[in-house]
């Protein structure tokens, strides 16, 4: 047989050669055409054109102040619209006028009167009127809208019976149109706070001659949200919305202050992922960062004149121990549990950013409310109460499982604290169940879990906002915890109007919180982000709802 | 006489056994494996690249019990992204040797290598044959058989290629939990589909092949000539294809760990910690490098050896 | 006459098909735990019913089936519960473009390079350029998506500048990701190619052939290439619907808002309509792929024309 070593086909092919250069050439020539083209930065030109660029996080859901929950769409609301009250660019404290140019209350701060401005128009001409107001929170607070955070309303008189059902007549819930520019609201219970509530997207008043025209009041779906169909109050307006790639928000001609509004247009970028958001602000594609993966944040902190922002949050990141369940039904072994996570190695090394270990559950804010100061970490403490739970070492303990949803951090914390507890209280069988994102809501909800992570983020500048949810049977409880003299406390509490008083109860029922620990606090959240220095008057804030209108773009 | 009637026969063997017809001296028949054997040992490249794999196999699930190798989920936070060959003293007070580096929660690198590797081999073979023998004989029976049962059949395929695969994961994992095995089944079940058309888009070629209607003609039957004479006759794209599957499979693993659905922390694989050593590139590059390297080798050295096979087992190929 | 009745046969088995499709995924989308509207923060279960009665979902599910079959055949995909305000048709509509470019361009690169790659590995076996090509290719199938195309934003776009990191208006990034698609694709490609050609090469038609005289070139591409790209045409169906269809992973790197992400984010979001949506559009496009790649296979090799 012929020997085929030497192929009798081997001939210079050059087909193969040829394509491989030719597509290299074709690379190369449209990346220099590229270069060539482009003269300044998207950065460079937005700043030219006074339009901010900002990352956002992800998707909103909605551009309907009634149906969202979360914070990026909270940031494009507030945008579009404008509450009675709004924030103040450098105070979350101070409360500035929005719709409302003033305000007053009862000595009991059980019945507001807010006086709407004359000349306050939608973003079709319209004028703003009282009657917005009274249909935006009868619809908010309709029961078939299914309105998720229309408990945020609940502050209003006979607001939450109306939104069970139990009441069928809105003209008995506590807000009224005296006339057009008069908004009274009468309250459950006294609220000295009640303007910083008000400044919530929840609060915000939608336009009802377009939400008619799509649709019934409470259809929550409607084409109305849609660039074209937008119409809203605040001083930008909805003009170009695609899913993935962005929102685009430009000048409302009709805006009260529009003299004072800086930027001609916000283009908000929902860009998920962490990695892709920091490149695209090396690459000048943004003004602002919405977050900074952790691996990175040592970097930019070492770089001089740094874009790195690193700012207290108002939030708090702890486990939820499912108390009917053994081993964490058992509080002295929920004890051990917390007196064994080394906070401050978490905060170091593990999420980096600047995070504060907690000392206790809510986060503490300036010249407000401190937390009593009951959990650090102290492994001695915990072996301790690792016998007084009735074990006498970690073996005996039977197994149980951390459950986190998909995240790269939590993934990262849940095996810091895994180990942290097998070195200290010899725990060996401890396992970390990582589920998909709804699975996982799930399994919270129905209490199916032993230990979960969970983040909480305040809704408004007072303690109420942490504390309120482990009340018993409350739906973000979901520990099965269930104490009557925490109840109390705080239905104590709600009825002070003097703040003083009000935050000594709130500290005692935060007191009975932490003694019985049916979640562990870890740390409180700071906001980390890259800002770009043409980005002007943007100041740290603990809410972190920055007012736009004040926000100029200037290059140096 | 023996008879090796799905091969052409090579001149030499052939002629060997019409001489010796005498049973005591008859030349003890060679099937297609041993000959395949012999032309592979003389291929010294693939041989090369099964010792190589063999040895990594070894390493990975022999290693580990020797004394010195760390534990893969130890933590320690303060000593994060050290570089390799670095000693350092732990909290704790002992001193730790990494071999090729911490990782951001000072895990050491090669131990985590180490068993990732054992889940990321057991996933890899054990989906990849999962696939082959589900994806050959339908594949196989389908272009055969032809006709309305062939569309019938491959009208199947597309429709389970079109389910929405992340949804039946989620499902699936809910109702098992996240074990190790529905991680073989899930993603086995997903390759068998494009191998089985595949199969069937050679077989329908060969199908037509003169040689066929000869077998056809001596009155084999249907079984018979699947399995004894198409099946070894697609055995060269297939093995090149199985190459591939294997590459495929350990990277949808990684994939599922992406979307929090495959290996669960603190276990890693190699796919999860390519993952994230990929997220931390630009801070940790050592993260990336090693457990793609170890990836990339073993994978090169299976795809050499499925070479080295694929000529073995073509007669008609060069080596002579 | 016999092709236009295989031809109908095969549209109406592939109608049926997607028919069964629709439907199952329907029901598996239901079954699986979670709903669209659980979130992080929770609310009361008597809000939680009235969201649910607003779309229908809390009547019982064969009912909801026919409701939606109903408005399906009239060619309303319903509305996306993650993306309150548009229909599912808005989504698709809005992001099929980008799918599509990215694929298509993703494609060429990656036959443009797989296929000659491939053949000349094939005509120069053995030898040091066909172990470096084929091992420049088992790059491309080693290294995952989720590593190259950082990879390649990172050096081609960050550091030396070349293009944009991210996003689709005004960018350039498109191309970085077209190039990670079709790079990873060509690798499976140059294997096949080599694989099936050498194949070919062997077989004694061909030595035939070139005893004859005839130029290497000649016997490369009128005899040996249509039986070689076989396994290659036949991998076309899932590469083409899988390239359209969308990467998740390289739409993620690089900001695109394409088809891609919708498949993940509404099996995330148990967006049941969305997710409906979207297998409709993948199961027609596989099943158009795999119609086409069958007639083109046929073509190409006419001994199965018999039984095609």
């Amino acid at each position: 047989m012929i020997s085929f070593r030497r192929h009798p086909l081997t001939q210079p092919c050059w087909v193969g050669y040829l394509t491989l250069f030719l597509f290299l050439f074709l690379f190369l020539a449209i990346s220099l055409f590229n270069t060539a083209c482009r003269k300044e930065t998207l950065v460079q030109r937005a700043t030219r054109e006074k339009i901010l660029l900002l990352g956002n996080g992800a998707e909103p859901k909605a551009l309907d102040p009634h149906i969202v929950q979360s914070v990026g769409d909270g940031n494009i609301l507030r945008a579009l619209f404008e509450g009675l009250v709004t924030n103040d660019p450098s105070d979350d404290s101070a409360n500035d006028p929005g719709v409302a140019e003033r305000w007053e209350s009862n000595s009991k701060y059980t019945r507001w009167v807010f006086h709407l401005r004359h000349n306050a128009r939608w973003s079709n001409g319209d004028p703003v009127t009282a009657r917005d107001f009274v249909w935006s929170y009868h619809r908010i607070l309709h029961p078939k809208m299914g309105a998720p955070y229309a408990s945020m309303l609940y502050f209003l008189k006979n607001g939450e019976a109306y939104n069970k059902g139990e009441i069928v007549d809105f003209s008995k819930v506590g807000v009224k149109a005296v006339d057009d520019d008069t908004l009274v609201c009468n309250l459950e219970n006294p609220a000295p706070y009640f303007p910083d509530v008000v400044k919530h997207t929840t609060w915000l008043p939608v336009h009802r001659g377009t939400i008619e025209k799509f649709g019934k009041m409470t259809d929550s779906y409607t084409r109305w949200q849609l660039p074209g169909n937008h119409v809203s109050n605040g001083a930008f307006k909805l003009t170009d919305w695609r899913i993935g790639a962005y929102v685009k928000v430009r000048r409302n001609p009709y805006y009260w202050d529009k003299e004072n509004v800086k930027p001609r247009g916000i283009n908000f970028y929902p860009i998920d992922n962490q990695f892709t958001e920091e490149k695209a602000f090396r690459n000048g594609l943004l003004h602002l960062s919405y977050t900074v993966p952790q691996n990175l944040i040592d970097s930019y902190r070492k770089k001089k004149n740094t874009p790195l922002r690193i700012e207290t949050y108002a939030g708090v990141y702890f486990y939820r121990c499912n108390v009917n369940r053994p081993p964490t039904d058992n509080i002295n072994f929920r004890k051990a549990l917390s007196y064994a996570i080394n906070r401050e190695i978490i905060v170091k090394y593990v999420t980096m950013g600047g995070q504060q270990p907690a000392s206790g559950y809510t986060p503490p804010s300036k010249g407000g409310y401190h937390p009593p100061d009951k959990v650090k970490f102290d492994p001695i403490l915990a072996r301790q109460f690792l016998k007084k739970a009735g074990y006498q070492s970690g073996a005996e303990v039977p197994e149980f499982t951390i459950f986190i949803n998909t995240s790269e951090a939590h993934k990262d914390i849940a095996v810091s604290i895994q180990d942290m507890w097998k070195k200290h209280l010899g725990l060996k069988n401890i396992k970390i169940e990582n589920q998909e994102w709804k699975v996982f809501q799930q399994s919270v909800q129905d209490q199916n879990y032993d230990v979960s992570r969970a983040g909480w983020i305040g809704d408004y500048a007072d303690p109420n906002t942490f504390l309120s949810m482990f009340v018993t049977g409350d739906s973000n409880n979901r520990t099965g915890w269930s104490n009557p003299d925490y109840d109390r406390l705080l239905a104590e509490a709600a009825a002070l109007s003097d703040p003083k008083q009000r935050y000594a109860k709130l500290f005692q029922a935060e007191e009975v919180l932490l003694d019985k620990l049916p979640v562990l606090p870890v740390y409180w959240y700071t906001r980390v982000y890259l800002k770009s220095p043409d980005l002007k008057n943007w100041n740290p804030l603990l809410l972190d709802n920055h007012p736009y209108k004040y926000i100029d773009v200037i290059s140096d | 006489m023996s008879c090796r009637c799905g091969l052409i026969p090579e001149e030499g063997k052939m002629g060997n056994a019409t001489v010796h017809i005498d049973e005591k001296t008859i030349e003890k028949g060679s099937s297609l494996g041993r000959d395949a054997w012999f032309r592979l040992r003389k291929n010294r490249f693939a041989m090369f690249s099964l010792w190589f794999f063999i040895g990594i196999v070894a390493l990975c699930f022999i290693l580990p019990f020797f004394p010195g190798i760390a534990d893969p989920n130890n933590t320690h936070p303060d000593l994060k992204s050290l570089g390799p060959f670095t000693s350092a003293d732990s909290m704790e007070g002992n001193r730790i040797f990494y071999l090729l580096g911490s990782d951001h929660l000072g895990r050491d690198i090669f131990a985590r290598m180490l068993y990732g590797g054992r889940i990321s081999l057991m996933v890899g073979f054990l989906a990849t044959s999962v696939s082959l023998g589900i994806g050959v004989i339908y594949g196989a029976l389908s272009g055969f058989v032809g006709g309305r049962i062939d569309s019938f059949l491959m009208r199947i395929v597309d429709i389970l290629y079109a389910l929405p695969f992340m949804i039946i994961v989620i499902i699936l994992t809910t109702m098992f939990g996240n074990k190790l095995w529905l991680l073989f089944v899930c993603i086995g079940a997903v390759e068998w589909l494009t191998m089985a058309r595949i199969v069937r888009g050679l077989v329908l070629s060969l199908k037509n092949q003169d040689f066929i209607e000869a077998v056809r003609s001596l009155g084999l039957s249907q079984w018979r000539i699947i399995y004894r004479h198409l099946i070894p006759n697609t055995l060269g794209p297939v093995i090149v294809y199985t190459t591939l599957t294997v590459p495929a499979v350990m990277r949808l693993e990684a994939i599922l760990s992406f979307l929090g659905l495959g290996v669960q922390p603190p276990d890693a694989s190699w796919g999860s910690l390519i993952k994230e050593g990929a997220d931390r590139m630009a801070s940790d590059p050592s993260l990336l490098i090693f457990p793609a390297l170890i990836f990339g080798l073993t994978l090169f050295s299976l795809n050499f050896l499925g070479d080295g096979l694929r000529d073995a087992l073509d007669p008609q190929s060069s080596r002579d | 006459m016999d092709s236009i009745r295989y031809i109908l046969s095969r549209i109406g088995q592939s109608l049926f098909a997607l028919f069964c499709i629709v439907t199952i995924t329907f029901f598996i989308a239901r079954l699986t735990p979670g709903g669209p509207f659980l979130d992080d923060k929770a609310f009361p279960d008597y809000i939680m019913k009235q969201l649910n009665a607003q779309y229908g979902f809390d009547k019982p599910l064969p009912v909801q089936y026919v409701y939606y079959m109903g408005r399906l055949i009239q060619g309303d995909m319903g509305p996306s519960t993650g993306n309150k305000g548009f229909t599912v048709n808005d989504v698709i509509a809005q992001s099929w473009p980008v799918s599509f470019i990215l694929g298509i361009s993703g494609l060429i690169i990656a036959l443009a390079i797989g296929i000659p790659v491939g053949v000349f590995a094939a005509a120069r076996q053995n030898t040091f350029i066909d172990y470096s090509l084929m091992g420049l290719a088992m790059i491309g199938i080693c290294l995952p998506t989720f590593v190259i195309a950082p990879l390649l934003d990172e050096i081609f776009a960050v550091r030396l500048g070349w293009f944009d990191a991210a996003m689709w208006e005004d960018s350039s990034a498109w191309i970085l990701g077209a190039v990670t698609l079709g790079l990873y694709y060509s690798a499976y490609i140059a294997r096949l190619t080599r694989g099936s050609m050498l194949d070919v090469l062997h077989q004694d038609f061909i030595r035939t052939a070139r005893s004859k005289g005839i130029s290497f070139l000649k016997v490369l591409f009128k005899h040996a290439f249509r039986g070689g790209i076989t396994p290659v045409v036949a991998y076309m169906g899932p590469a083409l619907a899988g390239l359209i269809g969308g990467s998740f992973v390289v739409e993620t790197v690089f900001g695109l808002p394409g088809l891609g992400q919708h498949f993940i984010k509404a099996a995330t979001n148990r967006d049941y309509w969305l997710i409906n949506g979207t297998v409709i559009v993948f199961a027609s496009l596989i099943l158009a792929m795999n119609f086409l790649v069958d007639v083109v296979q046929v073509w190409l090799d006419p001994r199965r024309r018999k039984n095609g």
